[in-house]
Formats: structure tokens, C-alpha cells, sequence
């Protein structure tokens, strides 16, 4: 395979993902304003900090509400990561990597880009915004179920899924990291109210509500979720899963090296701090601290792929 | 429109359908119009959602255009098409021992048959192509001709495409959508396949690959890249034949052959059918600035280590001032007369012929001698008077930039419309690959169609269709 069509899969998904998540993200903020009389600002806040792209937002905006954040998130071109643009990208990356892909998932890319090209023409009202939410995470669906149902396991399908994780185990790690102190296990923040509105965000924001419930079999406490959505190798948007399927992919991509390659050896030990892992060592270790070293090689990693696999040169 | 040309239509005379139309006319007559508008809208949101668009150029972000698809198909006999690709493939034989001539003994011009200074001072010449043979003396690995009809039995070719002609990727896209719309209709009517060239083209420039290439050459498809208008049909073709779509900077020269970098390495190619204009090929032979190319490409070619097709310098035979002289070149290269008629052409280099043109501005068609896809040409009998004043000016200027023919009574075939059938011009594009082993004619081709009433520009930029094109079988 040409080392640009590796790196047009690899950003195709890591652009669909991020599409995703920021609809969920956008989701669980919502909710939050909704359920909410004054106060929200600091709550649009942690949702640009979460979706990493606090600098090009203070750029332009010096407030924080809803119908700002939301058009940002949503529409704005001048924010890379906007659904639109990276809708937009993901669409390129399709369209040069045609060849690798089967009919049904560059239908389904198109026809994502098609949908949401048209969705987001003019700014979403708030009233329409769980619908227009709703039709981002289906369009997303859609495309994960063609690739799943009819791409060959080989080496297309693996760059495809190195770009999901790279990129979810990078917004589960912030989600969790722009509401860290929500998650500390202080006495003084247990049970009152707003540590429950906060951890259900965090829950939503991947998701995870209602499966962290039949998962994790006790009451929302810190550790508990804390534990959930970074250890919990059964919950598919945890750092513990995605950094298991990095490893899997990659070593499928390497089956055939003599010696592995130093992007493998970044993912296993990026793996190895989250496998035989108690959440008490990580608290104590600091859980901002902990965030930051993953997320921090979680990137180098990405960086590295692109080197191994000759994505630019 | 001038009122006082007729028209052929293709498919109905005076007395009800033309033979190849009939079967189809009787299917046709008992379908419900409000059915087939559906199935057309549901074309285009086939095209629409499998993305077979193209960018129009000149404008900034502009958005991606379908090109309009007629549901009525174009019909030629199995009589009519063997005349017309028997016409082809003579042509293009000739066409390409023209240019191994040309960039070799020239025997054509010491013989005088065309003049010295058409090739001297041509920019479409390419001195750096002199002495050398590409693999199997093969030029045109693909060429694709343009037709015209006027009466039954009445072709001419309009233009050779030599250099990269594009349009394949509708021919199989139409007849793809054809059967999905209508399966009952190929079951009653026998139509030649088409589905069989992306394989063969495959084949045809595999066998076209540098002797230094093993038992199985690797071909690529070479793109300018996604936002090139055609890039739809270069990802369409490379996925097709199963090559890599590759773009310049994918490539390097190593090892003296040209390479494409993968995720293991760089893998040699022994076969690049490019989709990027001579000029930009290698800025180090070429344009300079060139980011589409690969450097060194050029010295990698005349070492014998690849396969370029087309051949860099085709263009000096599909040129429109060296279009008048292809029935002279056809006869001198295959001793046969040409069986497909040229279009009376004026070469407005000579005085007298350019006096004759500037006289006679709004009933001809007068075309740059480089241009394509339809700009920068005057269709007299359709221009305002203020128009023609203005390209009466550019003409005078550079007259050698301009030959002149007279408007032809194109050939109408109906299309679906709102209101039933309604006749539109047409023209048609068959697709022939060359190879040592001969010339293979896909038995079809792209008929474009002008949609607008009257009007005799087909070319998609310009608001042309396109039909499925049927040869049917005997």
C-alpha cells in the first residue's frame, strides 16, 4: 500500500471520530444548560477545553454560551477540528484513498458528508440541536458499519482502526482530564449534587450512562468511574481498550517484522501502565498528571506511525 | 440557430423508429412517464451519493457538478459500428506511426506531405521524444475519437484525442446505471458489454511495459490529485483495473526506475498511465515549477525503464492544425484511403483561407488549434453579433492559433424530458487501447449531448449530458 493511502485512512478516521465525539460532547453540554437556570458558561468552557481547541476559540470568541460554542463546534471553518471541517477532511482522505476502500464505505462517507454539508448549512437553532446531534452520531454509525461489514481484515482495515483509537483514546483522556477534579475522591465533594450533574457529563460524554451501570456494578463514586472509563478494558471508548487495539493492529501490521517497530514498542508500553492497574496507584500517582503523560504519548505515538509507515516521506 | 439546416435524428424518421431504435421504442411506449422521471431522479442521486462528480475549473470553491445523465439511450447497429471502429482502428495505427516517424526519420516531411514548419513550430513538438522508440513503439495507448454524425450513413471524426482523453469512467458508469434502472431492457434487447475495459486496459498497458519489466509489470495510474477535474475517472480506473492511484509526490526515481513509496519501501513501476499534461510530467526536462511530476522521469524513459502512456509529445497529431492533414497521413503510413471522413477544416495560417474565414464568421465554427473542452471557441450561427466582432479581433491577431469549419447539421438522438422526447445534438467518443498486439475498440463509447434546445456544444464544462451508448449485437 502507497504510504499516503495509510496516512488518508488513518486521518479519514481519526476526522470521523473526532466528528463523533464532539457531537457527544456537545451533547452532554447541552444537557447540562439545559437542566440549568444561570451559571452555564463555565460548563461551555470545560467543553471547548475538552475538545481541544480552546486556543483557536479565544481566538475569536471571549465568551462563553451556547449558540457560540455550538456554532463553533459545529460550523466554524476556521476551527480545524468543526464537524464541517473535519467532515470535510475526512470526505478528501476518502476520495484519495478511493481505491482502497469498498463501494459501500465511500457511499457512506459520501453520503455522510452529503447529510451533514446540508444539516449545517446555516447555524443550528437550539431547538434543532439534539436532532442535528442525533444525525452525527448516525452518520458516523453508518460509516463504522459498512467498514466493519465489508472491508478485509488486512493491512487498509488496520490504518483505519489505528486512526479511530489514536484520536478516542486522545478525547476520552480529556474528557476525563478537563473534569479531573470532578473525579477526585475528596470528601468534602461526595454526594453533594454537583459532583452527581458532573459525572453523569462525563458519562455522557462517551456514552457510557447507562453501560457503566450494568458494567461497573456500584454506586456512581469517583474511583468507580474513574476506574470505568480508564481501566475497564470492556468499555469500548476506555484508554485501556483503545490502547489494546492499538497494540493489536499495529502487531497485525508487523506480523511480518523481524523486529518490531518503535511504534509498536510505544503502544505496548502505553498499554503496559493500563493493564495490572489499580485506580488507587493512579490517584496517588495524580490523575492530571497521569492524563497529561497519555495524552502527551498517545501523540508521540501518532507521530511515530506516521514515520513507520512512510504516510508523508 | 440557423433555420435552414436539418437535421438527422438517430432514432425516429419519417416513418416511426429507425431500425436499431425499434425494440427500444416499444418497451419505450408502454412505460409510464411519471415512472421513468423517478428512475431519472434516482440516477442522479446514484451519481450524487457514489460521488462520480466533476470540479469545474476557474472557480473559486466551486462545488462539485454531476454531469446531467439522459435515461434515453444512444443505439448504433452492429453495421454502423463496425464501420466506424474499423475507421478507428485504422486511424489510430496511423496516428501512431505517424509519430514514431515524426520523432524519428520524418519521413512524412521529406516527402512533403505535411509541411515542415506545422511540427517545427509547434508547441505540442517535443525535441527531448527525437531518436527515441518508447517500449513496443507504442505512442496512443489510448485514444479516444471524436464523432460526428450527419445522415445515415455519414461520419466524421471531429477530433483524434491522443494526448489523455477522458470519459471512460462515464462509459461504464451510464451502462452500470442503465442496468441497475432498467434490467428488462437488457433482456430483451442484445447489447455489447462494455464492462470488460478497465481488464483490458490493464492487459493493453502491461503488454506495453519496458523489456527490464518482469512477468507481471506493475502499472499505476499517475493523478494531478483530488481536486483535478477528472479525478473521479483516475481513482475510478486504478480502482477498476486493482493498481495504485499515485500522485508526483508518491514517486522518485531509484535505481534508475521510477518508484512509488509504500508503507514497506519504495516499489518499483514498470507501467505509469498519467493523467498530468506533457508540461508538467518532470520539472527538470519540463515546466520547472511543476508539482504534479516526478524529476527525472523523463531521463528514467529514455533509458527504457518505463512505460509512459500516452508517449510524452502525442499531441503533435491530435493538434487541430495537424487534423486537416490526417486523411494524407493515414494514407501514407497505411496505403489505404481513410475510411473516416475529416471535417472540411480552413487553416487560417494561409492568407487567402483566413480572408475567406473573417468573411464568412457567423456561419462557421472556429476553434483554437491547442484548446479543449470547448473554450475559446466561436459557434458562428449561435453568437451575437457583438461576439463574433470580438473573436473577429483575436482571429486577426494570431490567425495561425485558429483553423475554421463549417457548422455541421449535427445528428439528433431524443431525450426524457418534463413533455416526452425531445431531439438533442450529440456526438460520441468510442475508446480504442493499443498495443504490440493490436488495437482493441470497446464496443460502445460516451455520446455527450447538448441539453440545451439547439444548442451544438456537447462538452460537459458547457452544460453538456451524457447517454449510455448501445452497440447492439448482430
Amino acid at each position: 500500500m502507497l504510504g499516503k493511502t495509510a496516512g488518508g485512512l488513518y486521518w479519514m478516521f481519526r476526522s470521523l471520530e473526532r466528528a463523533e465525539n464532539t457531537a457527544r460532547l456537545l451533547e452532554a453540554g447541552f444537557r447540562i444548560a439545559l437542566t440549568r437556570s444561570s451559571g452555564t458558561a463555565s460548563e461551555w468552557k470545560s467543553v471547548i477545553a475538552t475538545s481541544a481547541a480552546q486556543a483557536a476559540y479565544t481566538a475569536k470568541h471571549d465568551t462563553y454560551d451556547a449558540e457560540r460554542v455550538v456554532d463553533f463546534l459545529l460550523r466554524d471553518q476556521d476551527n480545524a477540528s468543526s464537524v464541517l471541517s473535519v467532515i470535510k477532511s475526512a470526505r478528501d482522505n476518502a476520495r484519495l484513498t478511493r481505491t482502497g476502500l469498498t463501494t459501500e464505505v465511500w457511499a457512506a462517507v459520501n453520503e455522510t458528508w452529503m447529510v451533514l454539508t446540508d444539516v449545517l448549512k446555516e447555524p443550528v437553532l437550539q431547538t434543532e440541536l439534539p436532532a442535528v446531534l442525533t444525525t452525527i452520531r448516525h452518520q458516523s454509525a453508518v460509516v463504522r458499519g459498512a467498514l466493519h461489514g465489508t472491508m478485509l481484515r488486512n493491512d487498509i482495515y488496520d490504518f483505519c482502526r489505528l486512526g479511530t483509537f489514536v484520536e478516542r483514546m486522545d478525547s476520552t483522556a480529556r474528557i476525563i482530564d478537563v473534569k479531573y477534579y470532578a473525579l477526585l475522591p475528596s470528601p468534602s465533594f461526595v454526594g453533594s449534587r454537583l459532583d452527581n450533574v458532573q459525572w453523569e457529563t462525563i458519562l455522557r460524554s462517551v456514552s457510557a450512562h447507562r453501560s457503566f451501570r450494568w458494567a461497573a456494578d456500584s454506586d456512581f463514586t469517583a474511583p468507580a468511574i474513574a476506574e470505568f472509563l480508564i481501566l475497564d478494558g470492556r468499555m469500548p471508548r476506555s484508554l485501556r481498550f483503545c490502547a489494546s487495539k492499538l497494540v493489536d493492529n499495529l502487531g497485525y501490521l508487523g506480523m511480518h517484522d523481524s523486529d518490531p517497530k518503535p511504534s509498536l514498542l510505544m503502544a505496548r508500553k502505553l498499554n503496559d501502565r493500563l493493564i495490572n492497574r489499580d485506580i488507587g496507584s493512579i490517584f496517588e500517582e495524580g490523575l492530571h498528571e497521569f492524563l497529561l503523560s497519555l495524552i502527551n504519548d498517545n501523540a508521540e505515538l501518532g507521530r511515530q506511525i506516521e514515520q513507520d509507515y512512510r504516510f508523508n516521506s | 440557430m440557423s433555420k435552414t439546416l436539418k437535421f438527422f435524428d438517430e432514432m425516429l424518421s419519417a416513418d416511426g423508429a429507425r431500425p436499431p431504435y425499434q425494440d427500444y421504442q416499444t418497451w419505450f411506449d408502454g412505460q409510464d412517464n411519471l415512472r421513468l422521471a423517478n428512475k431519472a431522479q434516482e440516477a442522479e442521486a446514484f451519481f450524487r451519493r457514489s460521488g462520480i462528480t466533476f470540479n469545474v475549473y476557474g472557480q473559486e470553491d466551486a462545488e462539485e457538478r454531476l454531469i446531467p445523465f439522459d435515461l434515453v439511450p444512444r443505439i448504433l447497429s452492429a453495421r454502423e459500428w463496425t464501420k466506424l471502429s474499423k475507421g478507428i482502428d485504422q486511424r489510430v495505427r496511423a496516428i501512431n506511426s505517424f509519430l514514431h516517424d515524426i520523432y524519428n526519420r520524418q519521413e512524412i516531411l521529406r516527402a512533403g506531405v505535411v509541411p515542415l514548419e506545422l511540427i517545427a513550430q509547434n508547441e505540442a513538438f517535443l525535441p527531448q521524444m527525437m531518436g527515441f522508440s518508447p517500449p513496443g513503439d507504442v505512442y496512443t495507448h489510448i485514444v479516444g475519437t471524436d464523432i460526428v454524425r450527419t445522415g445515415p450513413e455519414e461520419f466524421y471524426v471531429l477530433e483524434d484525442n491522443a494526448r489523455t482523453p477522458s470519459g471512460v469512467s462515464y462509459m461504464l458508469e451510464n451502462r452500470e446505471t442503465m442496468l441497475q434502472m432498467f434490467p428488462e431492457l437488457f433482456s430483451k434487447i442484445k447489447v455489447q458489454s462494455v464492462s470488460d475495459y478497465p481488464k483490458s486496459l490493464r492487459q493493453s498497458l502491461a503488454a506495453c511495459a519496458p523489456k527490464s519489466a518482469g512477468s507481471k509489470p506493475c502499472v499505476a495510474v499517475l493523478t494531478p490529485g483530488i481536486f483535478n477535474s477528472a479525478y473521479f475517472e483516475h481513482s475510478f480506473l486504478a480502482d477498476q483495473m486493482g493498481v495504485e492511484l499515485v500522485e508526483g509526490h508518491d514517486l522518485r526515481v531509484v535505481d534508475g526506475h521510477i518508484a512509488m513509496r509504500t508503507t514497506t519501501g519504495y516499489k518499483r513501476i514498470d507501467v505509469l498511465y498519467r493523467r498530468v499534461d506533457d508540461e508538467f510530467l518532470d520539472p527538470l526536462t519540463f515546466n520547472p515549477n511543476s508539482m504534479l511530476g516526478v524529476p527525472g522521469i523523463m531521463d528514467v524513459y529514455r533509458a527504457g525503464n518505463i512505460t509512459i502512456a500516452n508517449a510524452p509529445g502525442t499531441g503533435i497529431a491530435d493538434d487541430k492544425a495537424i487534423y486537416s492533414y490526417i486523411p494524407d497521413i493515414v494514407e501514407f503510413y497505411t496505403g489505404e484511403a481513410s475510411i473516416l471522413k475529416n471535417v472540411q477544416t480552413f487553416r487560417c495560417s494561409e492568407p487567402d483561407t483566413l480572408a475567406y474565414v473573417l468573411e464568412h464568421l457567423a456561419e462557421l465554427v472556429v476553434k483554437e488549434v491547442h484548446g479543449s473542452g470547448g473554450y475559446g471557441m466561436l459557434v458562428g450561427p449561435a453568437s451575437s453579433k457583438k461576439e463574433i466582432e470580438a473573436f473577429r479581433d483575436k482571429l486577426k491577431a494570431r490567425p495561425s492559433n485558429y483553423i475554421a469549419q463549417p457548422t455541421l447539421a449535427l445528428s439528433t438522438v431524443p431525450i426524457f424530458t418534463d413533455s416526452g422526447l425531445a431531439p438533442r445534438h450529440v456526438d460520441l467518443r468510442p475508446f480504442a487501447l493499443m498495443s504490440p498486439q493490436g488495437v482493441n475498440i470497446t464496443p460502445g463509447g460516451l455520446t455527450r449531448v447538448a441539453l440545451t434546445e439547439g444548442s451544438l456544444v456537447v462538452n460537459s464544462s458547457q452544460g453538456g449530458g451524457t447517454k449510455d451508448t448501445w452497440i447492439l449485437e448482430d
